[in-house]
């Protein structure tokens, strides 16, 4: 049958869905960003990896470089700001590589007309705080700004570069490895969604935007070599990631729903909204995949950590279904779906 | 019901038994396969998320009917909300509705080509917005009588002028009907939807299964709900009993919430309309009744839907056999436009649209996958 | 079809409710409740509105009329000893 005109014409243009961080953004950047990208050849982790980052050999050690633009609406939410979002999404894209010593941040902001400049003072102040807490600098910058209407306010982006003697990948994964994950899950999404929607819920709902690379050098001080997996779980959730970490790996996961740390404030707003919290951005944890016999001596370094009190091990790498994810929810088994595009409130 | 209350419907010692009564029951009846419906999309919704399924027994086949009203809503009334938000109108709406393609567009589409289309919560905050502007700003209202009684609610409640309501509502208890008077219809008996059931009460059922002998059980939505409705229905099978059985007491009467009942057919009126996938249903649309006129959205613009396409509609709907799929008389695999020109990024039919479609499920999971032997 | 969630009524102002969901507020309103509604009364909300309110006392009816599914064998009372004990024992983690 002959391709539908309406139909393809509209699937020309970009659409939310392709930012979400699923299938639909993957499937993007693999057929416009990819193509032709393996021709140059790196030693270390390209662009074709699509990991959190890219590492480039440099003697006996990695450079591990990590690009990441930020917006988010409204700027300031429960728990956070954009301005630590954009150094602390950066750091943790580092760490995720398996940085072990941070060099340095490079700063490009763009700017609506009629911005007020108290706002980006705030913003900046929260970027220098979290700056300083990770002791990372930015060491370069650039300002630019754009006509009222073409940009929403503010956009961010930062470039990280660390280096480290072994990169953690993201498809380490073998049969019978524990997933751990760093703390509860869901927050940030749910907390961002419920005030976008002007949802008007007040309460516990907060962003867990953290930087985390305090936290992984404890996990990789306890667990070494057995630390064979790193993703955060960002845009898309823990769901969207495990589907990446057992993809690239040829693994399959079976997660165990039950074991899965969740805030009864994000649990409450899921409900709300209809939600899974599996599903939306967390901005303060990391999903780690260790060897079986690490398992419990890297949980224990976590719950150490004051960002990892709430770890827990919620799943085990299987051999098939391959690139699935498996959910015990304690009645039955299911398959997690990976998300579409933005999730959304629902009625039903 | 207090957190720990809601636990108490979702103890796993409890299910086991359950389901284990359920196994016993099915194997007692010893044919196979014995079919029931249920009509809600917040079954499926418990039924996946739970993973319910791989605990049901395998002769027992729980077939997803049209209970889904973002999938069941007609093509040509998402074209109406594309076509007013193309000529410049703010809709809201409730985000399942967004992504639902019309005839050539969803709303997300034209979102991408500058409408401005808002997702909301709820109706309050749709007037909200027309209390605070001068804009027109229409309501693409659409969900079963349970959803309904809102928008009745807001419209009783005194909205601002520039508010109105595009009506996509739909009326739950004539489907049964349809579905069971579907040719190769297999339904033995009908989970009926709990939250539905709250506001029209369980005594709406009566009249159909009066008719034509076929049980009903009003269910909730947690695992224990769930389980125990079947097992109920299962025996009312067994027994070859057709009655309603309210097995969701804690939140369904026999008369229904009558407060509601009355804002709802004060502000609406059942008309027959298509069902998106399964046929004409008769009484199977909520419109705003003739003294809404000003706040009905038909009638205060007029919206050319015409002009969206930019050729001629596509004939594949013809060929889209969700209605049988619903039905439980087939299945995605007996479809030929399964997996080639529908796709969950261009849904043709109901059941790829929602997430729990059954044909969106299939697509994803190359299929019905047993994950019973998974350890 | 439709998402219903059961919370807490924490105060009520004329036909507005602030109703707690563990842990998070939200005003929900009280324009199609068929029950008069008090704080510490449990509804149910569809969409920003009470569609019902729950009777506490239904809550133990129900589970009360669920384990009579199972009733008529021996092993099933003992089973639901087993049940009531493993039910207490078991928190959820926060």
């Amino acid at each position: 049958m002959k391709p539908i005109p309406g139909l393809v014409k509209h699937n020309q243009r970009i659409a939310m869905r392709h930012g979400g961080g699923g299938r639909a953004m993957r499937t993007l950047i693999e057929e416009v960003f990819m193509r032709g990208a393996d021709d140059i050849p790196v030693d270390g982790v390209g662009l074709s990896a699509m990991d959190d980052g890219a590492a480039i050999r440099i003697g006996d050690q990695y450079l591990i470089v990590t690009t990441d633009s930020h917006v988010i609406h409204p700027l300031f939410f429960p728990g956070g700001d954009i301005g630590m979002l954009s150094i602390a999404g950066t750091v943790n894209d580092l760490s995720m590589m398996g940085a072990t010593q941070l060099l340095g941040l490079t700063c490009g902001v763009i700017l609506e007309e009629g911005l007020e400049r108290d706002i980006l003072e705030r913003v900046q102040a929260s970027m220098q705080a979290t700056c300083r807490e990770v002791g990372v600098p930015i060491l370069t910058g650039d300002t630019k700004v754009m006509g009222k209407g073409e940009i929403d306010s503010l956009v961010i982006n930062t470039t990280g570069v660390a280096l480290t003697k072994r990169i953690v990948r993201d498809n380490g994964l073998q049969v019978g490895d524990r997933i751990i994950v760093t703390g509860t899950v869901g927050d940030h999404g749910l907390a961002v969604m419920a005030l976008r929607n002007k949802l008007e819920l007040e309460g516990d709902l907060r962003s867990d935007v953290a930087p985390l690379f305090d936290l992984v050098q404890k996990v990789l001080a306890a667990g070494g070599d057995s630390v064979v997996a790193m993703k955060d779980p960002t845009r898309g959730g823990v769901a969207s990631a495990l589907h990446e970490m057992a993809g690239k790996a040829g693994v399959g996961i079976l997660i165990s729903e039950q074991a899965v740390p969740v805030s009864e404030a994000a649990r409450a707003a899921g409900e709300l909204l209809g939600i899974d919290p599996l599903h939306v951005a967390n901005e303060g944890k990391a999903l780690i995949g260790v060897r079986p016999e690490a398992a419990d001596r890297v949980l224990a370094a976590l719950k150490a950590h004051p960002l990892g009190r709430n770890a827990a091990i919620i799943g085990t790498a299987i051999a098939e279904p391959k690139g699935k994810l498996v959910l015990d929810t304690g009645f039955g088994k299911r398959l997690l779906a990976e998300p579409e595009g933005e999730p959304l409130p629902r009625i039903c | 019901m207090k957190p720990g209350e809601q636990l108490k419907f979702r103890d796993p010692v409890r299910a086991k038994a359950l389901t284990t009564r359920l196994e016993e029951l099915v194997k007692e009846i010893g044919r196979d396969p014995i079919s029931v419906m249920h009509v809600c999309g917040s079954h499926e919704q418990a039924i996946a998320r739970f993973g319910l399924r791989t605990a049901f027994p395998l002769k027992l086949d729980v077939v997803m009917g049209p209970g889904c009203p973002v999938c069941i809503t007609d093509v040509p009334e998402v074209d109406e909300a594309v076509a007013l938000a193309l000529q410049g109108v703010r809709v809201c709406t409730y985000g399942d509705m967004v992504r639902v393609p019309g005839t050539v567009k969803s709303l997300a589409d034209v979102r991408g080509d500058g409408a401005n289309i808002e997702v909301v919560y709820g109706i309050d905050q749709a007037v909200e917005l027309a209390r605070k502007s001068t804009e027109e700003i229409v309501f693409f209202a659409t969900g079963f009588e349970t959803t309904a009684v809102a928008t009745a609610a807001a419209l009783l409640n005194d909205p601002p002028k520039n508010f109105s309501v595009l009506s996509a509502h739909k009326y739950i208890p004539p489907v049964m009907e349809i579905v069971t008077e579907m040719p190769g219809s297999r339904i033995e008996g009908f989970l009926a939807a709990g939250h539905a059931a709250i506001i029209t009460g369980s005594g709406v059922f009566e009249a159909f299964v009066n008719t034509h002998k076929v049980p009903v059980v009003v269910a909730g939505f947690e695992p224990l709900d769930i389980l125990a409705a079947l097992v109920k229905l299962v025996e009312l099978v067994r027994d070859q009993k057709p009655e309603v059985v309210n097995m969701f007491p804690r939140c369904v009467t026999h008369e229904g919430n009558k407060v509601a009942q009355e804002q709802l057919w004060k502000v609406f009126t059942p008309t027959g309309g298509r069902w998106r996938g399964i046929a004409h249903v008769p009484n199977g649309n909520l419109r705003l009744r003739e003294e809404w006129a000003a706040f009905d959205t038909r009638k205060r613009f007029n919206i050319d839907v015409s002009r969206l396409w930019d050729y001629a509609p596509p004939k594949l709907l013809g060929q889209c056999i969700c209605g049988e799929i619903m039905s439980g008389s087939k299945s995605p695999k007996h479809c030929a436009l399964f997996g080639k020109e529908c796709l969950p990024e261009n849904p043709v039919g109901a059941c790829m649209v929602s997430s729990e479609g059954t044909c969106r499920i299939w697509h994803q999971y190359g299929g019905h996958l047993d994950l019973r032997g998974i350890s | 079809m439709c998402l219903g969630v059961p919370g807490k009524v924490m105060s009520v102002d004329g036909l507005v409710a602030v109703v707690d969901f563990w842990g998070v507020q939200k005003q929900v309103s009280l324009h199609i409740v068929d029950e008069p509604v008090v704080p510490g009364d449990y509804i149910l909300n569809h969409v920003g509105y009470a569609i019902r309110k729950i009777p506490q006392e239904e809550i133990a009816e129900t589970l009360a009329m669920y384990d009579e599914l199972l009733d008529g064998k021996p092993e099933d009372l003992m089973r639901q000893d087993v049940e009531s004990e493993v039910g207490a024992s078991r928190e959820r983690p926060s």
